[in-house]
């Protein structure tokens, strides 16, 4: 499996980093270089083996159900580039 | 999911074309909110309506290095719900994440259950009336977070973002694609709000958007293979659903009859024209890049778990409708009008019990409802209760009061309160039984009008203007069995 | 006064406490060397004196009170992934502009309840991703060391290499560090500090900016074994805000330091003495054997069949799980934002501005192996061949090995700018091979200095250890530590 300018400008899109039309192919190489260094995995026989789910053998903890958190708008914003009456601002979605 | 059709085509929910006839398949996602105080992964608020961004940690606004952990009560709520849909309970779930870009989901990935959902597939039955009874497989339940909410006129070229729902939990039930009419999808729809409701599980409240629907619609030749669908997201109102499927099965009818494909899309339902169109955000083909959360371990519970939160289950709607009509002795369908909410089924039960079943009925739905109805109350603010509702049916039954006196009485107390035997006693509303007062007020009136004595002789319904005559006269007390049986003897009919 | 930076984590705590000198007087001191450092150095990206100056001034009122914590007054440096409230959080990213949190890492915050004085946050690699700390949106760290007879500088390695570089050259009297990859064990390895990753869900991640949620776990850098038991004592413990925190007791670490070896059976793993590995590795591995036999250890060889594909796999799960964690870095609710015509625009241009080339390359390899046709490829058939990995090591737990010893990095530090490292990622990554096997199964493992190439430049060994038994690891990494003998100090020249 490879990857190609045009492979790579839609995986841009997917993680919404803008690429340059002339890095494309030096991308693509890199990303090409690292693939290939991960396919070694394809000597390993996997067969009947469980993917990993968590590393550590536990399951998960419950919280009880109570309001402990929130109530503080003006810490959740006060890092926001725009913002207006506690609200996020960001350029118009259409939907 | 594979898929496979249950039913057997029905004529009678074909859509006719210009071709020829054309079945709908339609599939539902709903999208419950979780009843919770705090939210699916933080300690935050799920209360509604408060100011933005305040309801918010710094865990629902994806804040660096911030992490999540599980709400138990959700994880119960998902349980009792799977139970509630007699669906598989998977003791082991995994949580996922779906990712994608949009401004009012802060982590960029939505944690949702993919592949290991808590609840496995399930089935829900409708009940058609005279179609019968219907049955719709449920798929999957799982759980997620509901993103946040973003407003699009508060600014000319920008758009507000609100965090105070991100986070809040909600179960999607997903069904199979076994319903074949809009109706239908109304119905399960109702169904599924019911029996949410019954469990406590989700408020079913539409309008604030508690409860939504996604619904795929596609249509095909009956009986055929599954066309290509589409899914109108976010659909909040029973009456927009219906609305929605009709347009939308026609736009594709139309589209097939012209030669044309469909292309599997995300739609949207206006509900100012009664139009689906397509969103023009969504459009893009959606690359998920689902994997399993790893700032999240497995879910799991025992049997153990399961068997307690079933024991403790109220009895469901179906059930509760089975009991009523062979507890009670009342039709199906009077059953399935009172077991629609677990407080109106309740309200019948303190009526029914030791008296006529079908007598109560009578009276809760067609008097008690309709006047609820009318007046925009429900039983918890209602002006008469269960007490005062049997003690009215008590007179009847005895023979006190007939009907039209009852209905009387009925107003009284809706309007005044008070005991029914006492208003009764002391209004002077009781029926008059007494043979020797009627038996003279029906000696004055075949007295008065020998005309109508002849008359009576050949056309014996005409006892019914005798009667009518002796009620005036008792102004309407006089006990009707016993006016019947002494003008019968009385005229010799 | 002798220089007050010049001691151990331990010695300044008691040095405090004997009130030999105050705190105020030690974080002075660590304010001086910094102010002259870090031009040279780059080692912080921000330097808070003024708080730091109200927490010693704290410390010492508490100590008059006779009260005060297990730190109290050690002044700390702490790596720019560490969430500090009201001050400079950026992970070593542009994307983080300005980014101050109005909340604390646990593992800061347990640190602060133990006394404990922050200096200033840490420079790093680009959210943790690189191994010489020259993805850093602030700039190359430069180490402390160089070769013998040279003015070239090296990298510190990666990613804590502001971490490294400071405790190496004197700039805190610790410093917390996270471990990806080995992003603690490979720059203690190039500067001739200790460095521990302790097991997986030991350390709280509440409050870290994360990398690879499975696989980071953060730990001390310090320059003496027994100051990274100390400082871990205070690091770690269970934390219900992280759902893979383990709730175990934390051990007194300290206590397990002079324990030493006897007894213990020590694996040695054949799979890692690699093909075109330098022979003075080699000979430093087989001393480090040998110091251990002569305490009473056990070797033993041992065989872990898969650990040559714990990279390629660990290339898969890293980039996968940051491409996600990566995501909320949108421009909306924090940090750089730069302006589009639409939404998707804004975040195109944010992203493309505030990601530096490694860190993008690492978020698309992610998106890549996650995406529709590829998963099970990739990102399912990695997650396998780390439950093998995992199962490699239980065997031979199994088995009666208590800990295993290693080298840690294939080489000692190299230049800044390595045209071959530049030119291939691959190059790069291979820094990790023999850390990278340890995150993937969760477990513990240790970095000592243990000797210097024949340039001059440390050189250490790793000890891998069972879960949770870190204690294992400090008592065997003091044998090397006291064995090797070595000064660690690098000849000033800044």
């Amino acid at each position: 499996m490879s990857v190609d300018a045009n492979i790579v400008k839609r995986i841009g899109h997917l993680a919404r980093i803008k690429l340059e039309q002339e890095n494309l192919d030096g991308l693509a190489g890199e990303l090409n270089t690292i693939l290939g260094f991960v396919e070694q995995l394809d000597e390993v026989d996997v067969s009947g083996v469980e993917p990993m789910t968590s590393v550590i053998p536990a399951s998960l903890r419950v919280r009880k159900d109570e309001i402990t958190d929130g109530g503080y708008a003006d810490k959740i914003v006060s890092n926001a580039p725009l913002s207006e009456d506690n609200f996020f601002m960001v350029p118009k979605v259409v939907e | 999911m594979s898929l496979v059709d249950t039913r057997t085509p029905d004529p009678k929910k074909f859509i006719k074309g210009a071709t020829g006839d054309w079945e709908m398949v339609i599939g539902l996602e709903i999208h419950a909110q979780v009843t919770s105080e705090s939210k699916l992964f933080s300690g935050s608020s799920t209360k509604f309506g408060n100011s933005p961004n305040s309801n918010v940690s710094f865990v629902d606004a994806a804040m660096p290095g911030m992490l999540p952990t599980i709400n138990e009560e959700c994880v119960r709520q998902a349980v009792r719900t799977g139970l509630g849909l007699k669906a598989k309970i998977n003791n082991r779930s995994i949580f996922d994440r779906k990712n994608y870009f949009y401004p009012d989901l802060p982590q960029g990935y939505q944690i949702s259950q993919f592949k290991d959902p808590i609840v496995g597939e399930g089935i829900v039955y409708l009940d058609m009336g005279k179609d019968g009874i219907v049955e719709i497989g449920i798929e999957r339940l799982h759980l997620e977070q509901d993103a946040g909410k973003s407003i699009h006129d508060l600014h000319p070229n920008m758009s507000f973002i609100d965090l105070n729902r991100s986070g809040v939990a909600l179960m999607e039930i997903v069904s199979k694609p076994d319903i074949r009419s809009s109706e239908e999808a109304r119905s399960y729809i109702a169904k599924i709000r019911t029996i949410l409701r019954y469990l406590g599980t989700c408020d079913g409240n539409m309008e604030q958007g508690s409860l939504r629907a996604d619904i795929n619609v596609s249509v095909r030749e009956p009986g055929g293979e599954f066309g290509t669908r589409c899914e109108i997201k976010n659909v909040n109102s029973m009456r927009f659903a219906v609305a929605a499927i009709e347009y939308e099965a026609r736009r594709q009818i139309d589209i097939l009859e012209d030669g044309g494909k469909i292309d599997q899309e995300t739609r949207l339902f206006d509900a100012k024209t009664g139009k689906t169109r397509s969103m023009r955000s969504k459009e893009e083909a959606h690359d998920y890049r689902y994997f399993p959360d790893p700032d999240l371990l497995p879910l799991e519970f025992d049997d153990e778990f399961v068997a307690k939160l079933a024991k403790d289950l109220p009895e469901l709607p179906d059930e509760k409708h089975g009991r009523f009509v062979s507890e009670y002795g009342i039709t199906s369908y009077d059953a399935s009008v009172l077991i629609s909410s677990r407080a109106n089924a309740s309200f019948f039960e303190d009526v029914a019990k030791g008296r006529n079943g079908k007598l109560s009925a009578n009276w809760v739905i067609n008097e008690f409802f309709g006047r609820l109805a009318k007046e925009e109350l429900n039983v918890a603010n209602s002006p008469i209760n269960a007490h005062q509702l049997g003690g009215i049916i008590d007179l009847i039954s005895n023979g006190d009061i007939s009907g039209k006196i009852a209905k009387e009485l009925f107003e009284i107390i809706w309007v005044e309160g008070g005991k029914p035997s006492e208003i009764v006693e002391k209004r002077g509303m009781k029926q008059v039984s007494d043979t020797g007062a009627i038996e003279k007020m029906i000696d004055e009136i075949i007295a008065n009008n020998p005309e109508q004595v002849i008359k009576v002789k050949e056309k014996p319904q005409l006892i019914g203007w005798f009667v009518g005559q002796v009620m005036k006269a008792s102004q309407g007390k006089a006990n009707p069995r016993a006016v019947n049986e002494i003008l019968k003897a009385k005229l010799g009919l | 006064m002798s220089d007050l930076t010049k001691l151990s984590l331990k010695a300044t705590r008691d040095g405090i406490k004997n009130k030999d000198f105050s705190a105020l007087e030690v974080t002075d001191s660590y304010l001086s060397a910094i102010e002259a450092a870090n031009p040279k150095l780059n080692a912080y990206v921000s330097i808070e004196a003024e708080q730091a100056r109200t927490m010693a001034k704290q410390s010492d009122e508490k100590l008059a009170k006779g009260q005060g914590g297990a730190l109290e007054g050690v002044p700390l440096g702490i790596k720019d992934l560490f969430a500090t409230i009201g001050t400079h959080t950026q992970a070593g990213s542009h994307i983080l502009d300005g980014f101050k949190p109005e909340y604390e890492s646990s593992i800061t915050a347990n640190l602060w309840a133990d006394g404990a004085v922050m200096l200033g946050k840490l420079n790093m690699d680009e959210f943790a991703m690189g191994s010489s700390n020259e993805t850093s949106y602030y700039g190359a760290v430069v180490n402390p060391w160089r070769a013998d007879d040279s003015n070239k500088d090296l990298v510190p390695g990666g990613s804590s290499g502001g971490s490294a570089a400071a405790v190496s050259a004197w700039l805190c009297a610790g410093a917390t560090a996270t471990d990806t990859g080995g992003s603690i064990r490979q720059p203690a390895a190039f500067t001739g500090t200790v460095g521990i990753k302790p097991t997986y869900g030991r350390c709280s991640r509440w409050g870290v900016v994360a990398f690879a949620s499975s696989l980071d776990q953060a730990g001390p850098i310090t320059r003496t074994v027994e100051d990274s038991a100390l400082m871990l004592n205070s690091m770690a413990g269970f934390d219900k805000k992280d759902s893979t925190s383990v709730d175990l007791a934390v051990p007194d670490f300290a206590a397990a330091v002079e324990r030493g070896v006897k007894g213990l059976t020590i694996g040695v793993p054949k799979e890692y003495r690699m093909e075109g590995m330098p022979q003075e590795i080699e000979t430093l591995w087989q001393q480090g054997l040998a110091w251990l036999k002569d305490e009473g250890a056990i070797i033993k060889g041992i065989s872990l069949p898969h650990t040559k594909y714990a990279l390629p796999a660990y290339y898969i799960v890293a980039p996968a799980e940051a491409s996600s964690n990566l995501a909320r870095y949108d421009g909306v609710k924090y940090g750089l934002r730069v302006n589009g015509d639409s939404i998707d625009e804004m975040y195109e241009n944010t992203r493309a501005k505030g990601f530096g080339a490694e860190v993008q390359r690492r978020v698309l390899i992610g998106t890549y192996v996650l995406s529709a046709g590829y998963y099970d490829a990739y990102y399912v058939k990695a997650q396998k061949v780390r439950t093998l990995i995992k199962r490699d090591f239980e065997q031979v737990f199994a088995d009666g090995i208590d800990a295993i010893l290693t080298p840690a990095t294939p080489s000692a530090a190299f230049g800044i700018a390595d045209q071959e490292m530049a030119a291939d990622p691959v190059k790069m990554y291979l820094n990790d091979i023999f850390t990278v096997t340890v995150n993937m199964a969760g477990l513990p493992a240790i970095a000592v200095p243990a000797g210097k190439d024949a340039q001059g430049l440390p050189l250490a060994l790793q000890l891998i250890g069972k879960p949770f038994d870190e204690e294992t690891l400090f008592a065997a990494g003091r044998v090397i530590e006291r064995s090797a003998g070595l000064d660690f100090t690098p000849k000033k020249w800044w």
